[in-house]
């Protein structure tokens, strides 16, 4: 049953994901990649790419696209209710019980606590792309792109999308 | 209607507008729920922001669907996320349709060598900013001690992360009510004296 795989895949990276959408994408890309099978990780990579390139929420995005090339519309609709209804049916039950939970002590040392593990997932990925641009395209382009992106995006504050399309621009011209 | 249509295009502009992912739209949530359709007050949104960041998922989405229950009950729920949400999702089969279609030809496969390194800078900078929260919130020694214990388990015993994160969840969750019944065992100490003086 490719649909229940595809509810328990976003279900389990999402429940895991504390702390929003891009806190879920090193899990997606676990549950989607590693576990699964059903996309390489350079595949994943250009779906992260535009993914980046678009606006609105991250997982959301993630989970429509790979839902629909899965199982379409169908897969498409599965994949996006496991991502949002847990959290959205549980946000509107617990509203009732807010003053209990908003400043818990218990809440906030578990965020704090994931965030160190959510950034090794995130350094983990990142590695994995400079490795496979790095075999793909060599040092010199690796080097040049990820400097270009430092400067663009921290340096200048441009619009990740504008540097998305000038990146692809790029390639399609000098890496094909 | 009103209120549905209200619904719809607050939240498909932020969802249209909002870059980075589902916590940069936020402040764009913030602006028509509370200055433009005066959806909830500022302190109301302040504490469902709280209350949603307390569970796991997306944020986006479950702000959405707590404004949207709120104005309209289950059914403004619906509208707010789907408006929220769809827009993007179709942009994106749209534009990976055309890249797909074209996978064999060299020009789409640089396009996609190009963007590679892009996406590991955007992914590793999001890795530093994740460690940077940490050290905030846990200070210096501990969010480096997680983080190394991670990387172990992750990269070199090829644990699923899941299982460190369920771990760790619940080793904070214990640690955290250890300390608030301490506190309340050193609270109820002090009781009788205060009692006495007053």
């Amino acid at each position: 049953m490719i649909y229940w795989d595809i509810f328990w895949a976003f279900f389990i990276a999402n429940l895991l994901g504390y702390g929003g959408g891009p806190a879920t994408i090193p899990l997606i890309q676990i549950e989607v990649v590693n576990n699964n099978g059903w996309m390489t990780l350079s595949e994943f990579g250009d779906v992260l790419a535009i993914a980046n390139a678009l606006p609105g929420p991250i997982a959301t995005k993630m989970a429509g696209f790979i839902g629909y090339e899965l199982g379409g519309v169908l897969g498409a609709a599965v994949a996006l209710a496991a991502t949002i209804l847990p959290s959205a049916l549980a946000v509107i039950v617990l509203f009732k019980f807010v003053n209990l939970f908003k400043d818990s002590p218990k809440v906030k040392l578990m965020t704090k606590s994931v965030q160190p593990i959510i950034a090794v997932l995130l350094a983990v990925m990142a590695y994995q792309f400079f490795m496979s641009a790095f075999e793909k395209s060599g040092m010199l382009h690796l080097l040049l792109l990820a400097a270009v992106s430092y400067l663009t995006l921290i340096k200048f504050k441009v619009h990740p999308s504008l540097v998305i399309f000038g990146a692809l621009f790029y390639g399609g011209i000098f890496l094909s | 209607m009103k209120p549905y249509l209200e619904l719809a295009i607050g939240f498909a502009r932020t969802g249209v507008t909002g870059y980075g992912g589902g916590p940069s739209t936020i402040p764009l949530i913030e602006f028509e729920a509370v200055k433009k359709y005066k959806w909830m007050t500022e302190e109301e949104f302040g504490e469902t922001l709280a209350l949603a960041n307390t569970l796991p998922g997306p944020i986006a989405t479950k702000m959405a669907a707590y404004i949207g229950y709120k104005v309209k009950g289950s059914m403004g729920a619906t509208v707010a996320i789907l408006t929220h949400i769809l827009p993007s999702i179709i942009a994106m089969l749209a534009l990976l349709g055309v890249l797909y279609s074209f996978r064999q030809s060299p020009v789409v496969s640089g396009m996609v060598q190009g963007v590679t390194p892009v996406i590991g800078f955007m992914l590793a900078e999001m890795a530093y900013r994740f460690y940077q929260k940490g050290s905030q919130g846990l200070g210096l020694p501990k969010n480096l001690i997680l983080a190394a214990v991670s990387l172990i388990f992750v990269q070199f015993l090829e644990w699923h992360p899941g299982i460190l994160i369920a771990i760790v969840l619940s080793t904070a969750f214990y640690i955290a009510h250890r300390k608030e019944q301490a506190n309340k065992k050193a609270a109820e100490e002090y009781m009788p004296v205060r009692e006495k003086s007053s």
